[in-house]
């Protein structure tokens, strides 16, 4: 049986565009799609198109910027790059998707009675 | 965010290019796609195919990325009311009904508004209004000569009080023509002023539009005469002269420096004397001859900030026994406490006995629109079941309830937007009317005008409007099963039958309503005409009153000895014969006489004559009115005495005599015990004058029509000094036609009478009783609406009725069912409805008259008469709004009604 993909939780499109933008560079819009769905090895449930209302979104917030170019293969497209206020975004973004994985991965991993709610390094989670 | 919000907002106005920008984005994007999909070797209708699935909806992506960039919900708000004006626009008899309906209703709504704001809610037009005060004793019989104090008690009470900054008053027997200006060689031109105290302004805080307003100096005894002009008269009678400050004029036959303008803003009439035009304002001169004149001024005084209404009223008590009638006679020193000084807000004594009269007129415009909004849910729900099927099909097609009444919130809002802005123009035409109603006597009606409040509350009324009568219908149409709108043929079925019970119990609610403002307008009315009634004591029909001039000369002295008052009144005596004389000679001219002063005008009085030779009651009310009349004036003013008219004989030096009122007489007769009571031959008097009552006359409504008679004492001018003279002719021509002839007699006999005005007497009586017609007349005209609109709506739910019925109609009638017994039972109808509104109606009427019954006059606020009429006036206008569908549902052609399904 074929293996449903991941629905993307709200909120987590925005930070995917302004990581691979500062990854990449410059691209356009189907760049970063495919580009997203490459590095999640296909387990992501995209439909390419929402990527344009997550575009419009983080430029009208001054993250990202865009410019009309030529691809390489000669087509004209409009191109993304991350700003300074994208890559101070995307750090505080990043940390953030950090810290609630962890959690997450901790309180997944919790076992049967395995005696006061502490985590490995012995904090409290 | 601020910064996205502001980009978003660019986004919405440049939708266009934003658009085409997406557009090519998405294309080039499908581009890539199909390009990568072409090199893994795919054909090129699976290359596309691909490409589109994984974009996921080329639609979804242009919406979301639309969603994300611009002002979503202004865009659906703008496609509502786009939609809302393509659907209005095609029913364009239903829009123009709705508003016109809202227009009445809200128009009135705020025509009432305004009127209610100027009058109640508005501070006066002065500076810091709220701490000005009316300082006087409550009211008593006596009229102006006990509502206001002598000059030295001025002094007093502004030295013994200190709640205020400072006290001002005016003269309160300046009457009326009582300046006479001069302009070369032209006929005087008669004029009003009133004479204030030096600081009238300076305690109101109203600055001039030009030059300057009064200083001390100005007010005494010996300066150089002044004058100030208001800015009516300034332009009226001075072109608007921009050089007009410091030029003289012959006024009174003294040369009169004007000295400044008031401002528009400023009317003294409006706000101390309404219905009164007064031309200029002159200084008071406290310390000269008005020291004797006893009671003459008003207290206005401005309370020093923080003091309240009880301090000054302490503070006024405290003062009163230091107060003097006048301090050459010890004894009259705290004369003043026994009646009281008490402050009120100038507000309250300008316009707070209104306070009834426009509660019930707010009460009367606010079920107005009640009844307007009614009507409208009314017609809106008809609409509804045309459009159920519409909506029925918008919600199968994925429209949420929310968006199905924000719809049709949309469509209230903007109708009752133009109705709103049909009603401001209506109100505006109305209030600008009723700003230049200057004869009605009620405050402040020049400074009408629909202003920022008006504004903000039309919006509020039209919001609240919008969702009254719009919420309802939006709640049921949407609310509906969407499997029964669908399926529902139309008439005769299931959702349209239930719409037309809700339609019923609006109309039955309307009919209500509108039998509650109509019970109150027939009992406004009822009073109304009692009040006109009423037996003034005087026949004010017919007969005119014009001001004379004595022409006094200065040879007789002024008046202080008694050589020299006898060679006044002699000389009085020689005008007022010739006058009469020569005016009762003109043709027309029924019965001529003079008299200082007239009833339902200006009065005052002189203390209390008392008979002779009897001990007098303890606890003496005060005195009568005075009126100082000629021979012939009770006769032709039309109010009958018992015994005999004043004479020519009666001189200066010969018996004193006087007539008094019936009432007067009952109270003096009452412990005098006088033979069968009878006043007449007795002798009272006052001080050291003996007088022998020669008549009783009957009492006269002297200080308001509809208040109770006090008591009135008539001096003849041969013995007593008349002010301001008027002359009064009865006629049997209309009055007006004689003005010039009369006005030629006074000319010949005095070359410097002014050119008064004719004042017919029923003015006098017409303004004394413009307040009860004003607020009569609006809430009869608001019942008039409340009657029409409850018609329409009738109308409407019947004729709907009919047209659903037209197949049961058609069948009955094809059964045998004559067209006389299906018009009966059509209009059978139509009278359950307006009967069960009628006893709605009545029920609420009953305790609504409450509210109602201190404006009313002889008139029970359970008149049967009233309740009678109204019942009467629906059941006649149910009748008509009944019968055209009644007619049309008996025309109904039997095949044809068949035929149509």
């Amino acid at each position: 049986m074929k293996q449903s993909k991941l629905d993307l939780l709200q909120g987590t499109l925005d930070l995917m565009v302004l990581k691979t933008l500062a990854a990449m560079g410059s691209l356009h819009g189907y760049g970063i799609a495919r580009r997203i769905e490459q590095v999640s090895g296909n387990q992501v449930l995209l439909n390419q198109g929402t990527i344009y209302a997550s575009l419009v979104r983080l430029e009208q917030r001054g993250w990202i910027r865009s410019n009309w170019g030529v691809s390489g293969n000669n087509r004209k497209a409009k191109f993304y790059s991350i700003t300074a206020g994208g890559q101070r975004q995307l750090a505080a973004d990043a940390r953030y998707w950090e810290r609630l994985s962890g959690v997450m991965e901790r309180v997944l991993r919790m076992e049967k009675e395995s005696g006061p709610l502490l985590g490995e390094d012995g904090e409290p989670a | 965010m601020n910064l996205r919000f502001l980009r978003r907002t660019r986004a919405f106005f440049t939708k266009r290019g934003l658009d085409r920008e997406l557009e090519d984005e998405l294309a080039a994007h499908v581009g890539f796609a199909i390009e990568e999909n072409l090199e893994r070797g795919l054909t090129l209708e699976e290359a596309r195919r691909q490409a589109l699935i994984s974009m996921g909806g080329l639609e979804q992506a242009r919406y979301k990325q639309r969603e994300a960039r611009g002002l979503m919900r202004l865009d659906i708000l703008l496609q509502d009311l786009k939609y809302t004006f393509r659907t209005l626009g095609r029913d364009p008899g239903f829009t123009a009904v709705a508003i016109l309906i809202l227009a009445l209703g809200i128009g009135a709504h705020i025509a009432v508004f305004s009127v209610v704001n100027t009058l109640m809610l508005r501070p006066l037009p002065f500076p810091n209004a709220d701490e000005l005060a009316w300082i006087a004793p409550p009211p008593q019989k006596c009229g102006f000569s006990c509502a206001t104090y002598s000059t030295d008690a001025y002094d007093e009470f502004r030295m013994y009080t200190h709640s205020y900054q400072d006290v001002t008053g005016y003269f309160a027997f300046s009457s009326p023509g009582n300046l006479s200006l001069t302009i070369g060689n032209g006929a005087p031109i008669p004029a009003t002023s009133i004479d204030v105290i030096a600081n009238f302004f300076k305690v109101l805080g109203v600055k001039p539009a030009m030059g300057r307003l009064f200083t001390p100096a100005d007010a005494l005894d010996g300066a150089p005469p002044v004058i100030v002009l208001s800015d009516a008269w300034w332009r009226r009678q001075f072109n608007a002269d921009p050089q007009i400050v410091g030029q003289a004029f012959d006024i009174n036959g003294r040369q009169t420096t004007v000295i400044g303008v008031l401002p528009a803003s400023f009317d003294f009439g409006a706000v101390f004397s309404p219905g009164a035009k007064i031309d200029a304002i002159t200084p008071l001169d406290l310390y000269g001859p008005p020291r004797d004149w006893g009671n003459i001024v008003t207290f206005i005084g401005r309370m020093k900030p923080g003091i309240t209404l009880a301090q000054a009223r302490d503070d006024a008590r405290a003062a009163a026994p230091h107060l003097c009638w006048n301090n050459k006679y010890p004894h009259s020193c705290g004369s003043y406490t026994k009646a009281g000084i008490i402050p009120v807000r100038l507000k309250d004594y300008v316009s707070g006995r209104l306070r009834r009269s426009l509660i019930v007129l707010w009460s009367a415009v606010g079920l107005i629109l009640l009844i307007a909004c009614v009507n409208l849910s009314n017609l809106l729900l008809a609409r509804a079941t045309a459009r159920s099927k519409e909506f029925a099909m918008r919600a199968a097609l994925g429209a949420g309830r929310s968006r199905i009444v924000a719809q049709l919130l949309t469509e209230s809002l903007v109708l009752s937007g133009a109705g709103a802005a049909f009603g401001l123009g209506l109100a505006y035409v109305l209030i600008s009317w009723l700003a230049h109603q200057g004869a009605i006597a009620l405050p402040l009606l020049d400074s009408m005008r629909i202003d920022g409040a008006a504004l903000a509350w039309t919006l509020f009324i039209a919001v609240t409007a919008a969702v009254l009568f719009g919420i309802f219908p939006g709640l049921r149409m949407s609310g509906g099963n969407l499997h029964e709108s669908l399926k529902d043929s139309g008439p005769g079925t299931g959702q349209s039958r239930k719409h037309e019970r809700v339609r019923a119990v609006l109309v039955v609610t309307e009919v209500a309503l509108a039998c509650v403002l109509l019970v109150g307008a027939g009992l406004l009315l009822r009073s109304f005409l009692k009040v006109l009634d009423i037996d003034l004591g005087f026949q004010p029909e017919r007969a005119a009153a014009v001001n004379v001039d004595y022409s006094d000369s200065p040879a007789d002295g002024n008046g202080s000895t008694h050589d020299s008052r006898k060679a006044i009144l002699m000389r009085r005596q020689l005008f007022d014969q010739q006058v009469l004389a020569q005016v009762s000679a003109i043709p027309g001219v029924k019965a001529a006489g003079i008299s200082d002063f007239l009833p339902l005008g200006q009065n005052r009085s002189w203390g209390l004559p008392l008979p002779k030779g009897v001990r007098p009651p303890d606890g003496l009310p005060s005195g009568p009115l005075v009126y100082v009349v000629s021979p012939g004036y009770l006769g032709a003013m039309g109010t009958r005495i018992r015994g005999r008219d004043f004479t020519w004989s009666d001189q200066y030096e010969g018996e004193q005599v006087v007539i008094i009122n019936k009432s007067y007489a009952h109270y003096l007769a009452s412990y005098a015990h006088w033979p069968n009571d009878d006043a007449v031959g007795q002798i009272i008097s006052s001080g050291n004058t003996d007088m022998q009552i020669i008549a009783v006359a009957e009492d006269v409504h002297a200080e308001s029509v509809e208040g109770e008679n006090g008591w009135q004492i008539y001096y003849p001018s041969t013995q007593a000094f008349a002010e301001a003279p008027r002359l009064v002719i009865r006629t049997t021509l209309p009055p007006a036609t004689l003005a010039a002839s009369v006005m030629r007699v006074l000319r010949e006999v005095n070359p410097k009478q002014t050119a008064a005005e004719f004042i017919p007497l029923q003015d006098f009586v017409d303004h004394a009783n413009s307040p009860r017609r004003f607020f009569m007349l609006l809430v009869a005209s608001f019942a008039g609406l409340g009657l029409f609109l409850a018609a329409l709506g009738i109308y409407g739910v019947i004729s709907y009725s009919v047209t659903r019925q037209t197949q049961e109609i058609g069948i009955r009638m094809a059964l045998g069912a004559t067209m006389g017994r299906v018009q009966k039972q059509v209009l059978a109808g139509t009278l359950r409805l307006a009967f069960a509104g009628i006893v709605l109606g009545a029920v609420a009427s009953l305790a609504a008259a409450k509210l109602i019954a201190s404006l009313l006059f002889a008139t029970s606020p359970w008149d049967l008469a009233a309740y009678a009429g109204m019942a009467f006036a629906l059941l006649v206008v149910a009748m008509v709004s009944g019968y055209l569908p009644a007619r049309r549902a008996a025309r109904i052609d039997p095949m044809a009604a068949l035929r149509a399904n």
